[in-house]
């Protein structure tokens, strides 16, 4: 009877290790970003950039999101720190004039249709109630790509817990009820 | 609070059959805008994928008194006990309280296409084949409508890609309303004879509004009470005869697209 109570326990062990780490080991690829970015020292008192320094609004109200590697080189022309990834953003991308292949984490399937204009414009809603703490971040992690679909985990969400890491579909309509939106299908979707 | 999705509208559609002569350059101009891919070389009549179709009904009659009419029929977007809607187990159909458009998730679509037995106006589509694109024509793709796969059912939505863009450039200059003409489908734009009028449904001084109470003005299978939101003008009565026969409309392989 003991003998099967741990053989229980130990199956339990493994399919739930499986699930929750191996599982999900095989499912997302990771990638590293291109390099190294730090929101933190960017923002900071010394360097003192906004953030629409970088994340401006164009003139007809469309958002330019990751702002060019021209911007980059108004400060890095040339090399500021012994930072290797400096040099790399400084070699690799700004001498040649290359743009620098981020990886948006909050990028959202082509079906779905998103504007920061309403959310950023109209509603005054602040980046971290959607992109948590990543605007005061100071390294960027692993991108996590799913295999099968293309997208990003963090638009994937909720895991088993209930803890939330992005922007699934139910985090945009839990914000919009709670405002009292109701909202058709094609508001979100194209 | 109020935004632009919350005032309501009805948007809604009057087109005059006596204008219209049949050119098809509102079912051009809605393919390029919807993303439907060129017929497939094994689709028909039945099957291939037209949003808004042009029908063409003659009275049988002999020279002189022969007449033909050509009828454009996009989603009717019914207003009451919308068929569509209520047949899908998906839950993929659902009418925008906001703008009363019948909006279509072909993502979240299985394909059972009861739907497109339940629509009256079969202005349903299904897509039988994976949309192939001549070399070159993925560039001129609309990046604001999504493309479809096959095995999903499709339809007109007043060209809601419009309608976001109208949105953002309004929000863009400060207003949280839509003024009168800022959205428009690509088909009332395309008509030469500027056959198809456009607009909001509620308010009572657009020009889609009054000529939809016009005595002139009648809407396709108004007995079934679906209250749809496309009108048809004409001033011959032997076409609106044509409207209200159920089985004329019911083959879409005995009409001429
Ligand atoms: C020096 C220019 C610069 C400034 C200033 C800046 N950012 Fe960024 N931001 C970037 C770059 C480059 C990226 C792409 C790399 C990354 O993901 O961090 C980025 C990415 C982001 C993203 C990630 C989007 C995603 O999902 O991948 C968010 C969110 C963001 N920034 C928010 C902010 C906020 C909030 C501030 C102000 C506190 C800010 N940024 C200031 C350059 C800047
Ligand atoms: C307003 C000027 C300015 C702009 C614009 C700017 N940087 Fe910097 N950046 C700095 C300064 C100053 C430092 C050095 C901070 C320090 O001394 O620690 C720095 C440091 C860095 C470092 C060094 C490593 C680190 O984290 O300390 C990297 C990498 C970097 N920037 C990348 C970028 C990229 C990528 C962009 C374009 C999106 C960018 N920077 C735009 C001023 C700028
Ligand atoms: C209501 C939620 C929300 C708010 C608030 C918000 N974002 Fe985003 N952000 C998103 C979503 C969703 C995406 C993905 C958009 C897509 O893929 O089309 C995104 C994408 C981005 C990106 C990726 C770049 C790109 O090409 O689109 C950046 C950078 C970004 N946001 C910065 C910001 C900044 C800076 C703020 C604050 C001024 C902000 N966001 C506020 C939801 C939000
Ligand atoms: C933190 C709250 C919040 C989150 C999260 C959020 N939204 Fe919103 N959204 C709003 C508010 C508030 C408005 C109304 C803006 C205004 O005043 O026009 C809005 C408006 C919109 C509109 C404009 C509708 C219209 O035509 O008026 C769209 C589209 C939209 N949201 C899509 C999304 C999508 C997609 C997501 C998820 C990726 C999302 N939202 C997440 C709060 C949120
Ligand atoms: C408030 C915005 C919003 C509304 C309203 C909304 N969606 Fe979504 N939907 C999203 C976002 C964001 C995603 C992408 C992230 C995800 O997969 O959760 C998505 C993803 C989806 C997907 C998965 C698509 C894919 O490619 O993986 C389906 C299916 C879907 N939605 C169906 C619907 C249907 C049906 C409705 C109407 C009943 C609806 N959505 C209403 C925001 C919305």
């Amino acid at each position: 009877m003991n003998r099967g109570l741990l053989f229980f326990a130990a199956g339990l062990l493994a399919a739930l290790g499986i699930g929750w780490m191996g599982f999900p080991r095989m499912l997302y690829e990771r990638i590293d970003q291109p390099l190294q970015f730090s929101h933190r020292v960017h923002t900071s008192e010394k360097v003192g950039l906004k953030c629409d320094d970088c994340h401006a609004f164009r003139s007809d109200g469309s958002f330019a999101g990751i702002p060019s590697v021209s911007k980059c080189a108004e400060c890095h022309a040339a090399p500021l720190t012994a930072s290797a990834d400096e040099k790399l953003l400084v070699e690799k991308y700004i001498v040649p004039g290359e743009e620098i292949p981020w990886r948006v984490y909050s990028r959202q399937p082509d079906n779905t249709y998103f504007s920061h204009l309403f959310h950023v414009r109209q509603a005054r809603l602040k980046c971290d109630e959607c992109h948590g703490s990543h605007g005061s971040s100071e390294s960027l992690r692993e991108f996590q790509r799913n295999r099968l679909s293309g997208y990003s985990r963090d638009i994937w969400g909720q895991n088993i817990a209930g803890f939330s890491r992005g922007m699934k579909m139910t985090e945009c309509s839990r914000c919009h009820a709670a405002r009292g939106r109701s909202d058709a299908c094609l508001d979100c979707h194209k | 609070m109020t935004t632009p999705t919350q005032k309501k509208s009805r948007y809604g559609m009057v087109i005059d059959l006596d204008r219209c002569n049949g050119c098809g350059a509102c079912m051009m101009a809605c393919a390029v805008e919807n993303n439907v891919p060129p017929a497939h070389r094994e689709a028909t009549d039945r099957t291939g994928i037209t949003w808004l179709r042009v029908y063409r009904f003659n009275n049988g009659l002999k020279f002189p008194n022969n007449r033909s009419v050509f009828v454009p029929v996009p989603c009717q977007q019914c207003g009451r006990e919308t068929p569509c809607v209520s047949v899908c187990p998906q839950q993929a159909v659902d009418v925008d309280p906001a703008t009363g458009v019948v909006g279509q998730m072909p993502e979240r679509c299985l394909g059972c296409r009861y739907c497109m037995a339940a629509c009256p106006y079969h202005a349903r589509y299904f897509n039988w084949w994976d949309a192939v694109w001549p070399p070159g024509m993925e560039k001129t793709l609309n990046p604001d409508v999504s493309t479809r796969m096959r095995g999903v059912v499709e339809k007109c939505n007043f060209c809601h890609g419009r309608l976001h863009a109208a949105r953002e450039r309004a929000a863009a200059a400060g207003r949280d309303t839509l003024q009168p003409g800022e959205y428009v489908p690509a088909c009332v734009e395309a008509c030469p004879a500027r056959a198809i009028v456009f607009g909001d449904l509620n308010d009572e001084t657009s020009e889609v509004a009054r000529l939809a109470r016009r005595p002139e003005a009648f809407r396709m299978l108004e007995q079934l009470g679906t209250e749809p939101k496309i009108y048809y003008l004409t001033r011959q009565s032997w076409v609106r005869k044509v409207s209200e026969d159920e089985v004329q409309m019911a083959r879409k392989d005995q009409t001429h697209g």
